[in-house]
């Protein structure tokens, strides 16, 4: 989240579009019911299905699976071509007035430097024209042909209402409504919220939905601003904390990367992540990488760390490509990856294509399983009748099922949605031979080092030279962890403006990362947590909910990253001049020699707003880009690209090019296009999807959530099961290319056939939650039917959209 | 015996006076549970079920999200889902009502219960049902106009919702509120309850449901458990709440006709047999009498 779950309330319009937060957020949905009650905010739900959040909103709108993008990208059109447009805040604080390269092109779906053979662009077109200066050019009254508004106004052109009804199958006066409602938070004393979550990330264009949510949120102003924001919310504890502690392939803490294997050189490595500013008397924060990633390096390797070796820096595995989960599972299936340890992770249910997974499972020579639980995973070698109709003695596979902790038995920090670092308290004692995740690694951990410290190796550095220095070597307490985390100093650390003062004494706690040196001299496990334990203790565990300003900052309870700021980009929330846009939401403002309000600013501290800093510190421009530049995998700008199974037979943006029918840039392994279905074979447009009752795959387990959530179950809408004679509860078999499910048919009036180009389309929703282990009824895993294909970007894979079959039983 | 705020005011089948010094002076209690915030997550169902140490079968999937499928002795509320076309206004509607014992302050269940101390209500306005007095009869389902009471298989007692008699008798909130993540359930004074649903009712009709409104029937006696409605004018929409509840006219009948005549047949039926005894003596059983009797026995078990 930019903002965070109480600061919903300050809204006064929420759209909820890619997520259902009132079925898989309820407690969180609570400050949506606030903003509603309190702040007379309207609430909009645009979703496949009439859901749980469409309950209670003001409007609801239905929408083709996967075709977010248009219905965004037809607002952007409206907003710009009506001028509904926050133009001081777009002006001032985003790229709009940036003059793009000429070689910059974008035809037929496809943007400038396309290699069609190896799916991926030539970027180099992608990027703004520099003058002399060696800044950006750029042009202030937007009248610049090659400025970012006129290429974004040419881009979005296209979509237009007419389009969306026909890509989207949403009813053009229900689109109009809903954009005329979002278009009326433009002005400054209003703001909308937009929460998202898995609706948009599991597509294979789920980044760009996302961007194309935040362009729309930067043409409102309504970033930086109390009750505004792109608010992403988390599922799965600890996930915010997983990605922000680097646990993706490609990262390393603090959203730093890991470099690939172009970068041998470490100067280079750091030039090209600690950019300098694109335009004159910008901050471009990550210019501080280099004390970011020294202080890191020291954390991992200490003393083994120097600046001759550059702080280890060949210790580091440079990425031939990325190593997501679907690229594990296709080495698996291959034969060249035949170990695997799978900590709190159920794959064969959570991973798409439950048929590839389990034949890649059965080419392990082990599987070893860290979990609370007793998941599927783990049986995925034992014949379970239908559910799980495998050939035992064909699978040679050794498992090994190491019993855990789970979150309730163990002291640790959880981060939230709100990037709020919670520390939590052991609540009972772990049963039977369960060990904490934490006691199992170190185990591990101290095995491998002992015998890299007897036979060698090819390079045993890394592993031998690991800091370790916990009073308990196989046990490291979470306590210990998070002091490493959030950082100390190595040395007495002398005031840099006066170097016979001491600021921080060797051995202390650091209170931020504006403490963080590039000379060895501190140590932080992740910069962005640097402070949560700080000089004065454990701040993560901080209960103190006063709320001075009535706005719901609440700076004292618990510990949120980056800085303990509550609300990101804050600084945006001022005009050029510093005074609050709303001064009826005021998060901070300009009082003549400092930035003070109820949050801490994102922002130099006393940087007179007259000298023209923007507020998007860490980008070298210093305003928000609704051009990517290179960032993107499919282009600078988001374009919609058609589901990797879809009901179409061309992009009807782009009818012309076959390869951009679906995203031109996404990776599919060979194999996996053939095992994608299409639409005359399988017609129904499927989504799958959580249900408040339950929690992914473990609930199941739970007797009172069995109870009140016992079968699996497909929500079939009234017209399609007339069509096909399926009664409510019946049992129907939902089939794709890959597999087949079968589950109770609930029939309902949520799902309505839409009208794609002139055709019916009707959409089935796969909740996901049953398997064949636990304590609700038996069912086959979900995921039998996903395809194996991710987004372009992250490689999340494509749960919410695909083709299926639905058949009486 | 009084625990704080659980004065009984009223008992099943009896005549004897209750104790009437002490009252709820601060007001009645009452839940509000307001339908246009309910998302339908029930965490109400399992708070009830964590509180009240009830577990019910792990049932099937009928079509509905409305599981377990019916209130039982092992579930005392339950969420129910409609899905309601309004024809005004062309868009479709998800009614999710949690249906439980509306704590009548006419309770029909009371008024036909006929084993003493059975049903009680107290002063607070809560209506509770001591199952050690219960007799299993049913007829408290035939008094509920709610349709709220289930007679158990296990023990053939009557079950329902007690509002948490045990946690607001010491100053708590039912379990039900404490876990509601909207604020959709409320609870206090029924005068504040009141209070908060106006407010509410003034927000949906800014919002267009000019008929919200909040269910509060008179037919009987209002209720400690009352609803705000999108739809106040028709009730039926949210699974079949009934628009007029009144306690069934048997119920009536029993209590104002038929119970006084049942009472004075049953007491001349006593008056009958005494004399009898009087007359002609002990009944007397012999041999073959007994020997019939375990014959008779053996075949039925």
């Amino acid at each position: 989240m930019t903002n965070h779950w109480v600061d919903i309330k300050n809204a006064d319009l929420v759209l909820i579009m890619g997520g259902n937060a009132a079925e898989a957020h309820p407690c969180g949905f609570k400050w949506v019911t606030e903003a509603k009650a309190h702040n007379k905010a309207k609430l909009i739900v645009v979703d496949p299905r009439f859901t749980r959040s469409a309950s209670v909103a003001d409007v609801y709108a239905p929408i083709r699976t996967g075709t977010d993008i248009v219905f965004l990208g037809g607002l952007i059109n409206y907003l710009l071509a009506n001028d509904r447009i926050q133009r001081d805040y777009v002006v001032n604080y985003t790229d709009l007035s940036f003059i793009v390269k000429d070689e910059f092109a974008f035809a037929d779906g496809l943007y400038s430097g396309y290699d069609a053979d190896k799916r991926s662009y030539d970027k180099s077109s992608w990027d703004y024209a520099r003058g002399d200066d060696g800044y950006v050019r750029t042009d202030p009254t937007l009248g610049d042909p090659r400025c970012v508004y006129n290429l974004l106004k040419e881009h979005y052109a296209r979509y237009t209402p007419e389009m969306v009804e026909r890509v989207c199958g949403t009813p053009k006066d229900k689109v109009l409504q809903i954009w005329d409602m979002i278009a009326s938070t433009a002005t400054p004393d209003r703001a909308m919220t937009i929460m998202y979550a898995l609706g948009w990330t599991q597509h294979s264009i789920g980044s760009q939905m996302i961007r194309t949510g935040a362009m729309v949120q930067l043409l409102l102003g309504n970033i930086g601003v109390a009750g505004g924001g792109m608010n992403a919310l988390r599922g799965h504890s600890n996930i915010q904390g997983l990605t922000d502690l680097g646990l993706m392939s490609n990262l390393l803490t603090g959203y730093m990367t890991l470099p690939d294997e172009k970068e041998q050189d470490f100067e280079g490595y750091i030039g090209a992540r600690a950019q300098k500013p694109l335009r004159p008397n910008q901050l471009s924060y990550w210019q501080n990488y280099r004390k970011f990633f020294v202080s890191f390096m020291k954390s991992w390797w200490g003393d083994a760390a120097t600046a001759e070796n550059h702080w280890a820096y060949d210790y580091l595995p440079k990425l031939d490509k990325p190593y997501d989960m679907l690229q594990a599972y296709e080495l698996m299936n291959q034969g060249r990856m035949n170990g695997y340890i799978c900590q709190g992770f159920n794959p064969l249910a959570a991973a798409p294509n439950k048929a590839k997974l389990g034949a890649s499972f059965s080419k392990l020579k082990y599987l070893v399983i860290m979990d609370p639980l007793a998941t599927e995973t783990s049986e995925f070698w034992k014949n379970h009748g239908a559910l799980n109709d495998v050939d035992s003695s064909a699978i040679q596979t050794e498992v090994f099922r190491l019993p855990t902790t789970c979150f309730a038995e163990e002291n640790g920090s959880l981060t939230n949605s709100s990037r709020w670092l919670q520390w939590h308290w052991k609540g009972a004692e772990p049963p039977g031979e369960a060990r904490s995740d934490l006691e199992i690694m170190a185990g591990l951990f101290l095995r491998l080092r002992e015998r890299y410290r007897k036979d060698g190796g090819a390079f045993p550095d890394p592993v031998v030279d690991l800091t370790w220095q916990y009073a308990q070597p196989h046990s490291p307490a979470p306590e210990e962890l998070a002091r490493e985390y959030s950082g100390s100093a190595l040395k007495d650390l002398p005031d840099p403006k006066d170097p016979a003062k001491i600021v921080r004494k060797a051995g202390e706690q650091l209170a931020g990362f504006a403490e963080l040196r590039d000379d060895g001299s501190t140590a932080s496990g992740c910069w962005i947590f640097c402070g949560a334990w700080g000089p004065t203790g454990n701040l993560m565990a901080r209960r103190d909910n006063a709320d001075p300003t009535g706005i719901g900052q609440t700076v004292n309870w618990a510990w949120a990253w980056p800085a303990n700021r509550r609300v990101l980009y804050n600084r945006a929330s001022c005009d050029p001049h510093g005074k609050p846009w709303n001064p009826g939401r005021k998060l901070i403002g300009w009082n003549g020699s400092a930035w003070v309000g109820a949050d801490i600013p994102d922002f130099k501290a006393d940087e007179n707003p007259d000298n023209g800093m923007g507020p998007f510190i860490m980008n070298p421009e210093g305003v928000a880009r609704f051009f990517a530049r290179g960032n993107m995998a499919e282009g600078p700008f988001p374009e919609h690209y058609e589901p990797f199974e879809t009901p179409l037979a061309t992009n009807p943006l782009s009818p012309n090019q076959p390869q951009a029918l679906n995203n031109p840039a996404a990776r599919v392994f060979a194999g996996d296009r053939e095992a994608f279905g299409k639409a005359d074979e399988f017609p129904h447009v499927a989504t799958t999807y959580r249900l408040t009752e339950h929690f992914h795959y473990w609930t199941k387990h739970v007797r009172l959530n069995a109870i009140v959530q016992p079968e699996q179950f497909v929500e079939i809408g009234a017209a399609l099961a007339d069509e096909l004679g399926i009664g409510n509860g019946s049992r129907v078999r939902v089939s794709s290319k890959r597999g087949h499910i079968e589950a109770v048919a609930m029939v309902t009036k949520r799902i309505k056939p839409l009208t794609i180009e002139g055709r019916t389309v009707h959409q089935v929703g796969v909740p996901i939650h049953w398997g064949f282990l636990g304590v609700a009824k038996p069912g086959y895993l979900a995921n039998t039917l996903t395809p194996f294909v991710g987004d372009g970007n992250t490689q999340t894979p494509e749960f919410k959209s695909f083709l299926v079959k639905v058949e009486r039983v | 015996m009084a625990l704080q705020s659980l004065d009984i005011v009223r008992r099943s089948a009896t005549t004897l006076p209750e104790p009437q010094a002490r009252g709820a002076h601060t007001g009645q209690v009452a839940k509000l549970i307001d339908v246009t915030k309910c998302i339908g997550c029930k965490a109400c169902q399992v708070a009830c079920m964590e509180w009240n140490d009830l577990r019910d079968e792990v049932g099937t999937c009928t079509g509905h999200y409305d599981n377990p499928a019916d209130l039982s002795d092992q579930s005392w509320t339950l969420m129910r889902f409609a899905e309601y076309e309004n024809p005004d206004s062309g868009n479709l509607e998800w009614l999710i009502r949690k249906d439980g014992c509306m704590h009548c302050a006419d309770p029909g269940c009371l008024k036909a219960c006929p084993s003493p101390g059975a049903i009680v209500q107290y002063a607070n306005g809560i209506v509770d049902f001591h199952e050690e007095n219960c007799i299993g009869c049913g007829y408290c389902i035939t008094g509920c106009p709610f349709n709220i009471p289930r007679i158990s298989k296990k023990d053939s007692k009557a079950y329902k919702c007690t509002l948490c008699s045990d946690r607001v008798g010491v100053g708590l909130e039912p379990a039900c509120v404490k876990t509601c993540p909207t604020g959709a359930i409320v609870f206090g004074t029924k005068d504040d309850m009141r209070q908060h649903a106006a407010e509410r009712i003034d927000d949906l009709k800014s919002r267009g449901f000019d008929k919200a409104g909040l269910y509060d029937p008179a037919g009987v006696g209002g209720t400690h458990v009352m609803y705000v409605l999108h739809h106040a004018d028709q009730p039926s929409l949210y699974s079949g709440l009934p628009k007029e509840p009144t306690i069934s006219p048997a119920v009536r009948l029993w209590k104002g006709i038929a119970k006084p005549l049942g009472l004075f047949a049953m007491a001349a039926t006593a008056a009958v047999g005494f004399l009898h005894y009087l007359r002609k003596g002990p009944s007397e059983t012999d041999e073959r009498d007994e020997e019939a009797a375990r014959r008779e026995l053996e075949k039925t078990s």
